[in-house]
């Protein structure tokens, strides 16, 4: 059984892309068949995320269009096994991806026996963003504490729950969690930030995780690795706990609370 | 932070602010959402036919379907305005 997951989220530069890179590598890792798939046509950028730009042939247009086959459009990943990145097309026509052919490439992806296939959505509540979502079995709605994300990802909600194929046949919503991320417990602290609470309270969907605003995600994005391969930083171990509640696990949820002070630093610290 | 911040008069939550007006407006875009695409337009031409005989606000027409038990209901609400018994 293949199971498709769309990580998605209204708002642009939240962190789809770089929670799509984590989210995959961290299944492959733990031994599951993964590819992870950019829907961003025309801004090609997980390739950059994954570290293989380089590498880059065909694309998922080119697949759809029958240009390449799927064997050939998929980049095998070097660190880790059991990881395919399908990269997203340059092109500027919005056209390209079509039901048919992203169905075309989805199929093909099961008969391959892949475990998940995680779709990177593009920003936005149009045909891209609807492409990466319709044939989802599960939803990722990545979030941040913030007025307009969190409005944005009410909407995807909503979306998700009537523009997928499944809604469409009758078999009710896609079971969807949120993923909080750029989280600052400082702030929400001095009651600057939504906390983790409130947006919850506000969606009402179950939490996937919550991962915390990190210099180790912008490390990890220069040097072309995702961050969950980084298990020394906050956000890797968090993204690491998120993918084993994913698959069920129970892991509790960490990096909620402001790191305690020592005296010095409260008198003096920022 | 730091010492001084002690001393100074302590700013607002603005989280707390963030959190009433999103419960607001995602309350409000909720109840338009979710019912068959034809809802607006029929609530928009019930309206203007309304507004033919009371004069009414936009907000005065409410239209709604719900689900009982197996059969749909197209739920109507209109609110006259006060002191028009006549
Ligand atoms: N936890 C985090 N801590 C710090 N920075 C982060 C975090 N998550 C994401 N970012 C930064 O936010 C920016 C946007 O991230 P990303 O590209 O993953 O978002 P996106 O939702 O895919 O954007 P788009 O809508 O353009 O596709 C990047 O610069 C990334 O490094
Ligand atoms: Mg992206």
């Amino acid at each position: 059984m293949t199971k498709i997951v769309v990580v998605t989220s209204g708002k642009g530069g939240v962190g789809k892309t770089t929670t799509s890179a984590a989210l995959a590598t961290g299944l492959a890792m733990r031994g599951h068949k993964t590819t992870v798939i950019d829907f961003d046509v025309g801004l090609r950028n997980l390739d950059l995320i994954m570290g293989c730009e380089r590498r880059v042939v065909y694309d998922l247009v080119n697949v759809i269009n029958g240009d390449a086959n799927l064997k050939q459009g998929l980049i095998k990943d070097k660190r880790v096994e059991n990881l395919f990145i399908l990269p997203a097309s340059q092109t500027r026509d919005k056209d390209a991806l079509t039901q048919e052919g992203v169905e075309k490439v989805l199929n093909g992806l099961r008969d391959m026996e892949m475990e998940y296939v995680i779709c990177d959505s593009p920003a936005g509540i149009e045909k891209g963003a609807l492409m990466a979502a319709y044939f989802a079995d599960e939803a990722i709605v990545v979030t941040n504490p913030e007025v307009s994300s969190v409005r944005d990802s009410d909407r995807i909600l909503g979306i998700l729950s009537s523009k997928t194929r499944k809604a469409e046949q009758g078999e009710g919503d896609i079971p969807a969690r949120l993923l909080l991320t750029r989280y600052s417990p400082e702030r929400v602290d001095r009651g600057e930030m939504l906390s983790v609470g409130d947006v919850q309270e506000i969606l009402a969907v179950d939490l996937l995780g919550v991962i915390p605003e990190s210099q180790a995600v912008l490390n990890a994005s220069n040097s072309g690795a995702p961050v969950i391969l980084d298990l020394e930083s906050d956000a890797g171990l968090a993204y690491a706990d998120a993918v084993a509640r994913f698959i069920g696990e129970e892991r509790p949820h960490r990096f909620l609370t402001a790191a305690k002070k020592g005296l010095f630093g409260r008198l003096f610290g920022g | 932070m730091g010492i001084f911040s002690y001393l100074l008069p302590k700013k607002q939550n603005t989280a707390s602010t963030a959190k009433e007006r999103l419960q607001i407006i995602v309350a409000r875009e909720r109840s338009g959402r979710g019912g068959p695409d034809y809802l607006p337009q029929l609530q928009e031409e019930l309206l203007a036919v309304v507004r033919k005989y009371v004069p009414v606000d936009p907000e005065a027409v409410n239209v709604q379907v719900d689900r009982e038990s197996g059969c749909e209901v197209l739920e109507l609400n209109i609110t006259l305005p006060e002191g028009e018994d006549d």
